[in-house]
This record gives structure tokens, sequence and C-alpha cells, in this order.
């Protein structure tokens, strides 16, 4: 039991994780390849407030500030730079990010944050919290999608300069879709720190960007239902590969290239093709 | 003395730069697509320099397979992974570039080994004299091998009917096929051309460091990226500038960066400051 338990916290919190980012590439067409620099920056915030006595409710909403915090400086380099451009600079950060951890003595260097205090709401506590989480942030998800500023996003993805000749105020919806995106990455690091209670440079390196990056592109761009799939079943993946061992990322890579390649428009562009009609497609259809 | 120094090796390390970052920067300028898989490439010309060197002593002819065969591949990958996805917005094809580029890795890992091969009998390690320093063999031939390179894909792109179409094509690529250019043929020799730098810069390297190992393209895949941004997004004038100077920045940085950064975060310092300045990068690209 408790394997599976622990195997539904992480899923909750990688889906956590891509709605997050979803909110920034989705819904504002915002590329980004560091997202889990946030993550990052959220999870070393938790863990040392929790080591240093802070309240587990007080570390995790601190993680989310200052990663939101940082989150609207990278919105603001959006304002600067664009598109093919915005994307490499995203991946910097990422870089960078983990270039300054790895240096800093007092964030543990290389070895990392080890023995992260229990946050006492015992394993199955810990998962409904989780899971909690997940429901607030799916629906606040669609609640941004409904709502004027979810139209705005819909505008600035499809194309920023006739959303800006409309009159709308697209440098600060971008860095509303920033800030609010790279906060909920905090919330989402936060709770991987209190889960594994161990964390270290490399569980926020590029490839973990990649991993968040695929979970939305795969689940289809800016759908909400397909990207919880896709991150459910991307997030265990590795775990029912483990019988193939050896080959475990050679079959992941390869999987991203075939749904990139096969079917762009991810599983609900998939759903879409299959099922033209029904439910599931007016359930998956894409905002754009 | 010290300064000379850190500033040739930089250059030597940009040149290296540079070789695999205008195989991607002709790539960005015809297609639009940025190509992660082309360290893949990169790390294949190692592994096609040091397996055909250790059978047969050809120093020769494994430059050859390492620049021909990894050229035919790019084109390969071209046809089969991104021609039928260029319509597609473009993050799809990045995606789709990183997921080949880990599994090329992973491949290479399965089938050479984790720990890398080493060249037997290593060529070029004599050292020869410049100046008062001491500069390896291979390290002469790098910064040869670099600028005969480049200075040929100058000249085929000013002086050849060829050049001249693929030129045309990067421009307007409708005009040019209404003068009666095949944009197809001009894309299968971009990829030719970009992969077979990759491929002899991964060689180069495989004997610098007398090793071929499945990650070698890892860092110099995000840092190609950064060096085609920095220098404008597909002008190759831009690239060949950002490549070397980052590669001097690296050199200087490490020695009085070194304890607050690692040497691959600086170069992505660099890249975002020099982007919040300038943010269409150091030239005006396509």
């Amino acid at each position: 039991m408790g394997y599976e338990i622990s195997l539904l916290t992480f899923m909750g919190i990688s889906i956590i994780g891509s709605l997050s980012l979803n909110l920034i590439t989705g819904f504002c067409g915002q590329v980004s390849l560091g997202h889990v620099a946030f993550v990052g920056i959220g999870a070393y915030t938790a863990s040392i407030l929790t080591k240093a006595d802070t309240p587990f409710f007080v570390a995790l909403l601190a993680g989310m500030l200052l990663a939101g915090s940082f989150g609207v400086m990278v919105g603001l380099a959006s304002l600067r730079v664009r598109h093919d451009f915005l994307a490499i600079t995203t991946m910097g950060v990422n870089f960078v990010f983990l270039g300054v951890v790895r240096q800093q003595e007092w964030l543990g260097g290389e070895l990392g944050v080890s023995s992260i205090p229990d946050p006492g709401l015992g394993k199955l506590g810990f998962l409904a919290l989780v899971l909690g989480c997940v429901i607030l942030v799916a629906l606040l998800s669609l609640q941004i999608r409904r709502s004027w500023m979810g139209y705005v996003f819909v505008a600035v993805s499809g194309d920023e300069d006739t959303a800006r000749m409309l009159g709308l105020d697209v440098s600060r919806y971008k860095l509303i879709a920033f800030a609010l995106g790279t906060a909920l990455a905090g919330l989402s690091g936060g709770l991987y720190a209190h889960h594994v209670r161990f964390i270290f440079p490399d569980s926020f390196a590029f490839v973990e960007s990649i991993t968040l990056l695929a979970m939305v592109v795969i689940g289809g761009n800016g759908s909400i239902l397909g990207v919880i799939v896709a991150s459910a079943l991307l997030s265990v993946l590795p775990q029912w590969f483990q019988f193939i061992g050896d080959y475990k990322l050679l079959l992941y890579g390869s999987l991203l290239f075939v749904v990139m390649r096969f079917s762009p428009g991810g599983l609900a562009g998939l759903a879409k093709n299959i099922f033209p009609k029904s439910k599931i497609y007016f359930a998956l259809k894409e905002n754009q | 003395m010290l300064y000379l120094e850190l500033f040739l090796q930089g250059l030597l390390q940009g040149s290296i730069y540079a070789l695999i970052a205008v195989g991607l920067t002709l790539v960005y300028g015809l297609l639009r697509i940025l190509h992660v898989a082309h360290a893949g490439l990169y790390t294949l010309g190692g592994y096609f320099g040091v397996l055909v060197f250790n059978s047969t002593g050809s120093l020769m002819l494994s430059g050859i397979v390492a620049m021909f065969g990894v050229g035919i591949l790019g084109v390969i990958i071209y046809r089969l992974c991104y021609e039928a996805i260029l319509d597609q917005p473009p993050y799809v094809p990045l995606i789709a570039s990183i997921g080949l580029f880990i599994a090329m890795e992973e491949l290479y890992r399965i089938l050479f080994g984790s720990y890398g091969i080493s060249y037997t009998n290593p060529p070029l390690q004599q050292m020869l004299p410049l100046g008062g320093m001491y500069l390896r063999e291979g390290e002469w031939v790098t910064i040869l091998v670099s600028i005969i390179l480049i200075g040929s894909l100058a000249w085929l792109s000013i002086r050849t009917r060829l050049g001249l179409a693929w030129r045309a094509t990067v421009t307007d690529p409708q005009m040019a096929e209404s003068f009666g250019i095949d944009p197809i043929r001009v894309r299968y020799f971009n990829f030719f051309i970009g992969s077979a730098l990759a491929g002899t810069a991964g060689m180069i390297v495989g004997i610098l460091n007398n090793l071929v190992e499945p990650t070698m393209g890892s860092v110099p895949s995000y840092k190609a990226l950064a060096i085609i941004v920095l220098g404008g997004l597909g002008s190759v004038r831009g690239t060949l500038v950002a490549a070397l100077m980052l590669g001097v920045v690296e050199s200087f940085g490490t020695i009085y960066l070194g304890n607050v950064l690692n040497r691959d975060a600086i170069a992505f310092v660099f890249l975002i400051l020099v982007l919040m300045v300038r943010p269409q990068g150091m030239f005006r690209g396509v």
C-alpha cells in the first residue's frame, strides 16, 4: 500500500507542476524551457524554512512567493525577447539556477538538502493534501480559461501584436501568467521536497524541465484534461518501465519523438481525430 | 602571459563551438527549427572517428567517414523526422528534436557502452612551440580545420551557383522556387553541410580529450543553442563571432567567477545579459 500511496502523491505533484506550466505555455503561448528552476526555488525555500522550524504551510507559502517573484523577473524578460529567443532564455534560467545552487555551501552544494522534516500529516494525509491542491489548481485553470483573462491569453498566444492593437494590455497579462504559473510551480516544489524529504541540484536538471514541457505538449498544449492525463501517465511510466531497466530513457525519448512526429496536437489532438463529434471532443477541446 | 594563454584556450574552445553551432544556425535560418539532435550527430562523429581509426589506423579515412557518414545521416534525420512537421508551431519540432536527442544518447550508450571509447594509439599528441607556449598538434589541427572548413563554406555560399540558390532560398523561399530552385534539394544540402561540420567537430573533440562517451553531446547541444541565439538566430557571421566570444568569456570566467558559478552557467548568464540589451542577438538574423 505504501508504494501505491507514494506513487499517487508523486503523480499529483507532477500534475501540479505541468498544470502550472500549462498556464504559461498552453494558455498564454510563452514557451518556457526552464520551468523546473521555479519548482527548485520552491523546493529549496520550503525545505530550508522547515528545517529552521517554520510551520510547514508557512514554508510552502514562502516557497510559492519566492518562486513567483523570480517568475515575474523572467516575465519581464519575456516582454523584451520573444518566441525562440524566449525559449532559449528560459532554458538559460534553468542552467543559471543549477549553476548557482551547485556552488552555494548554505544550499548544500552538490549534496543538496537532506533530512527535511516530516510535515506530520501521515502518508495518507499528505496524499490528501496533494490531491486537494491538484483539484484546486485544475479548478483555477478552468476558471482562468473561462474568464476575461483567459480570452486575453488566447489572443496573446495567437498573435501578440494584434492583441496589443486591440488595446489589450499584453505586458500585464504576460506578467500575470508568469507570476501565477511560477508560484504554482513553487507549490509543487515545496510539496515535492516534503514528499521525498531529500533534494539535490540534479532533481532540478534541465531534463526535468523537458519532462514537464513534454507532459504539457503530449497532453495537448492548453488542454487541461489532456495535460492531467499525460502527466499522470508520464510520471508513472518510468516506474512501469522498471522491467526494461536499461532501455528506459531510450523508450522515453522515442515516445516524445513519436508523439510529436505523428500527433503534434498531443493526446487532445488525437482524441479529436478519433472522436470528432463526441463529448470527449468537447472535454478535450483545445482553447484555440 | 596568463592572459594570452587563457585567450588562446578560449579561441580554441570557441572554434569547436563554431563548428557545431554553424550547422545549427544553417538549419534555423532555412527552416526555423531549433535542431537539438544536432549534438547527437556531433557525438556520432566522435564515435565514427575513434572506431574507424582504431580499426584501420588511418586518420584521413576516419576523418572522411566522420564527415560524410554524419552528413548523410543528417539528411536522413531531416527526411524522416522534420519534413512532416515543418508547418507545426515551433515547439513541436523542438520537443521532437529533444526526444530524438535523448533516444540517440541512450542508443550510443547501449551500443558502445557507458564508459566511452579511447584511441588505442592516440594521434596528434606531440607538443609544438608557439612563442613561449606549447600547443598540442591536435590543437593546431583544430584551429586549422575550423579555418579551412568555415572558409570553404564561405566560398561555397558566395562563389558557387549552389550557394547562390541556397542564399536565395533562405531569403525568400517562394521567390526562389519560382525561379526554378528546388527547395527540397537545398534543404538536403543544408542538412548535409551542417551535420558534416558537427561530425568533424565531434571527431576533433574525441581526439583532443582522447575519449568519446555517449553524453559528450549534452553540454554542447544546449550551449550551441545559446550561441546561435547570441549570434542573432540564422546569421552565420553572428554565430561565428558569438562562438569565439563565448569561448573566451568562458575561459576567463572559469578563472575569475569559478567559485560563484560553474562553467556552463557562465554561458547562459552571458546570454541573458546580452539578450536584455539586444533582444535580437548581437547581429541581425533572418
